[in-house]
């Protein structure tokens, strides 16, 4: 693991986000409520740069017309097709319900059966010391 | 007498409502339809004499007149004795729906569902039938739903595939509560009430050109189910898409996906790919079926649909969509074949199994 | 770092090692404001543009009533650093678009202005001159690879063909565009004299989807959602073809060319068998058809190939591929709206050399002579 300051926190406002070259990639790192998340900036549906995606909250709902907000900001829609990935894994959420889905490659994280949507989001662990940003590649 | 092959969609038809319907309307309907000459609900979608609306043998004749599908008797020789079922469910399109009186609609709807009951149901224990309501106004709808709930011969609710609200709206709810409840299918057969164009392209010339947009009707009308989301406040409920072709179906479910995924957040409480809510709550008759020219692309058309619950047999008798004897649509692998004379409809149709 | 599922990179390297250059059927230029027009409009038109402005079939005058999933459609990162919408600036459009993806041409569709929905006949004549003349200033005559289309309000024939005649006088323009939600569906005879004036300048007909025709998206009436809506899209493309064939445009325009563009083609091969299946029960309809009616489809439509459809396993993109035929696909990425198709990733089942030649860039250059 190699450990890359890419920031100082103040550089990067509640909401906004730094994209930084890596190992050759390009890596973008957002701040929201505090915390810091880092992902490969690219969609790995068709390669949208998540940079540019919108921060939004995570959308649920019990019924229609009845709209459930939480991790407000938390959830990127991808800038071309609009595809939702939590920035906190990088996992596809448009199966909020982790219905298994036909046919499509299946990631089971440790300790859980239930399967995610298709497609995830490289992330990279980031950790802020002295008011630095600092991630892990 | 065992259900081996149930014929899901096969249309009896009304002669005329001063006639036909007369005696199943109360005094003031009566009178209104014989002094005024109400009458000719015969829908623009079905002219009696194009070929479509009856194959040649299945027509009256020596003599005997009359609209395809008006004589029991030959209804039960072409759709018993002839195309093999073992049960059949009518689905009655004379345009009770497309008046637009809601009471008119609601009194010819219910003369229709008595006229069904008394002459077909009672004189052949092999026939069932939808239940025709007038969405017009939905109390009225559920108040008939209700009416038949209890007479077990009533197996489904019928709707035309053109109305005057795309049937997922929020208004309908209350209509599909009942059906849910009653275990009654929605059935959404072809036919307009031409309250809009049938395309989003204006007005056909053609019936040719009419009938094939009803594929896009349907489609339509399974986005606004989806979408509104009917199959989440309802879901035991099933939608059964009659005379709607089927293959369109795939390349239809990948777009409807392909659409959710990047708009999701317009209608959040749908919680699964909406290919996934059609093969749990759509079915479809497989006549017309829309065949490709060759086996191997009907074997892929089944294998891109991916569920072989969703098929059910049917002729649509008298309508002119095969000739022989066999309403099968050719090159079907057998596994569908095995399912769609008999086990798919008696799931999709819960009621076809209680004692009538 | 977790685990990463990834699309496969095989487009990207078959790309690379084939080195193809992409012809574009489907870019939005769009104007920064409607003042960019005035250079091209008579004074009358100027003022009637800022007062009046336009007048179309829906109820409001800046936005649509299914409001998209995001700002003017378009993707989020397609904005230009400089100011203005997506796709108003060309250096841009160079940058981000045009030269990372080797595009060789890239064929313009206006759709700022709604040109053929415009219910002022008089004003909506005026705009598409304007839109057209726009077309040559900014965008063709400053970069080569891009293409302009004439665009005409279909529903005034006369007038239609009045600017098709005056813009193919150029030379500079290789399409004549209509929209497909026009007053009545395109196969109807009021739309024939523009069809016959296509023909006689051999440009192809090209048919966008979009437009306000006055009807409900659907057979059942309007949907409550931008969900709906968009879908809707693909059924107005299949309503548009089996009116052009049953009315006999193929038959008696022949010669004609005609482009479906952004209605995708996985719905082509099912309303192809439709058609056929029900052909014989109401062929005393439409005697003046001599062929069935998916052989006037292989012979005289083509379509391009964005939205594509993403089935669950590639082997079932390459039936659609198959059934619709490769000679009748022509590459689009719609840049820069939201759900465009970058050519890199698009197609997600193996193609041979030929097919990706084909539908990147050989059948487009056949239709488009270029």
């Amino acid at each position: 693991m190699t450990r890359h300051i890419v920031a100082r926190t103040t550089d990067i406002p509640p909401g906004g986000n730094k994209v930084v070259t890596l190992d050759g990639r390009d890596i973008v790192v957002f701040h929201v409520n505090g915390e810091f998340f880092a992902l490969l900036n690219r969609c790995p549906h068709a390669g949208a740069p998540l940079d540019k995606a919108a921060c939004v909250a995570r959308l649920t709902s019990p019924e229609p017309g009845v709209y459930q907000r939480s991790r407000i900001g938390e959830l990127l829609r991808c800038a071309w097709h609009g595809w939702e990935f939590d920035m906190r894994n990088g996992q596809s959420w448009f199966d909020p319900k982790r219905v298994k889905v036909r046919t499509y490659p299946v990631v089971i994280e440790d300790g859980e059966t239930l399967a995610k949507g298709p497609y995830v989001a490289e992330t990279f662990p980031v950790h802020v010391e002295n008011s630095y940003v600092i991630v892990e590649t | 007498m065992a259900a081996t092959r149930i014929d899901c969609d096969i249309h009896p038809a009304v002669g005329g409502t001063r006639t036909t319907l007369l005696p199943y309307l109360d005094d003031h309907w009566k009178e209104q339809v014989v002094s005024r000459a109400i009458d000719d609900l015969d829908l623009t979608s079905y002219p009696p004499h194009m070929p479509l609306s009856g194959r040649p043998d299945w027509r009256p004749k020596n003599g005997k007149s009359g609209k395809p599908g008006s004589d029991l008797a030959m209804v039960q020789r072409g759709a018993f004795d002839q195309l093999g079922a073992s049960h059949a469910i009518c689905n009655v399109l004379y345009g009770a729906q497309a008046v637009y009186d809601p009471y008119m609609a609601a009194a010819f709807c219910k003369a229709i569902n008595d006229w069904i009951a008394t002459e077909w149901l009672s004189r052949d224990r092999r026939l069932r039938a939808s239940i025709v309501i007038p969405l017009q106004a939905a109390d009225l709808a559920i108040e008939e739903i209700e009416r038949r709930a209890g007479d077990n011969r009533f197996v489904s609710v019928l709707v035309l595939a053109q109305g005057e609200n795309l049937l997922g709206r929020r208004h309908y709810w209350p209509v599909w509560q009942a059906a849910e409840k009653h275990q009654l299918p929605v059935a959404i057969h072809a036919g307009s009430q031409y309250r809009y164009a049938p395309s989003s392209v204006g007005w056909p010339s053609y019936r040719y050109e009419y009938y094939l947009a009803e594929a896009q009707a349907f489609q339509a009308q399974l986005l606004s189910l989806i979408y509104e989301g009917v199959f989440l406040k309802f879901p035991k409920l099933k939608v059964v898409l009659m005379e709607s072709g089927v293959t369109w179906l795939p390349a239809f479910m990948w777009r409807a996906n392909k659409t959710w995924r990047g708009v999701r957040v317009e209608v959040p409480w749908v919680d699964r790919e909406p290919a996934s809510i059609m093969r749990d709550h759509i079915r479809l008759t497989m006549q017309p079926f829309d065949a490709p020219p060759d086996a191997a692309s009907v074997a892929e058309i089944i294998d891109m649909i991916g569920s072989d619950r969703m098929f059910l047999f049917s002729s649509d008798y008298p309508h002119w969509q095969f000739d022989g004897d066999d309403p099968i649509p050719p090159n079907l692998p057998p596994n569908i074949v095995s399912r769609m004379c008999a086990d798919n409809p008696l799931e999709t149709f819960p009621r076809l199994s209680l004692a009538a | 770092m977790s685990e990463v599922i990834d699309r496969p990179a095989s487009g990207e390297d078959a790309a690379a090692r084939s080195r193809l250059k992409i012809i574009d059927c489907d870019i939005h230029p769009s104007l920064h404001s409607k003042a960019d027009l005035n250079p091209f409009l008579p004074k009358r038109w100027q003022e009637h543009l800022k007062t009046f402005g336009d007048h179309l079939r829906t109820p409001y005058i800046g936005t649509t009533p299914y409001p998209r999933s995001s700002p003017l459609i378009a993707r989020r990162d397609a904005w230009p650093p400089t100011g203005g919408p997506p796709g108003s600036d060309l250096d841009f459009m160079r940058r981000q678009h045009l030269d990372p993806l080797d595009i060789e041409f890239g064929i313009l569709q206006v759709l700022d202005m709604f040109i053929f929905s415009q219910q002022n006949l008089e004003f909506g004549a005026a705009i598409q001159r304007a839109v057209n003349e726009w077309q040559l200033a900014h965008w063709t005559s400053r970069e080569p690879r891009l293409k302009a289309a004439i665009l005409v309000g279909q529903d005034d024939a006369a007038g239609a063909v009045a600017e098709i005649e005056r813009c193919a006088k150029t030379g500079q323009y290789l399409q004549v565009n209509v929209s497909p939600r026009a007053n009545e569906p395109l196969g109807r005879r009021r739309y024939w004299p523009i069809y016959a004036c296509a023909q006689e300048l051999g440009l192809p007909l090209g048919i966008h989807v979009g437009g306000y025709g006055g009807h409900a998206p659907t057979a059942g009436g309007w949907p409550s959602y931008y969900a709906e809506e968009h879908q809707s899209n693909a059924h107005s493309m299949a309503a548009t073809l089996t009116s052009l064939v049953l009315e006999g445009v193929p038959e008696r325009f022949p010669r004609l060319k005609i482009v479906f563009i952004e209605g995708g083609f996985g719905w082509i091969s099912s309303t192809m068998w439709r058609m056929d299946q029900h052909f014989e029960r109401f062929r005393a309809e439409v005697q003046h058809l001599t062929r069935r009616p998916s052989e006037y489809v292989r012979q005289h439509f083509w379509f391009t190939t964005q939205p594509i459809d993403e089935p669950d396993e590639a082997r079932h993109l390459r039936s659609l591929i198959e059934w619709v035929g490769v000679d009748r696909l022509l590459f689009s990425s719609d840049y820069p709206h939201w759900d465009f198709d970058d050519p890199r990733f698009a197609f997600r089942t193996p193609l041979s050399e030929l097919e990706r030649t084909k539908i990147f860039n050989s059948n487009a250059r056949a239709l488009y002579k270029l």
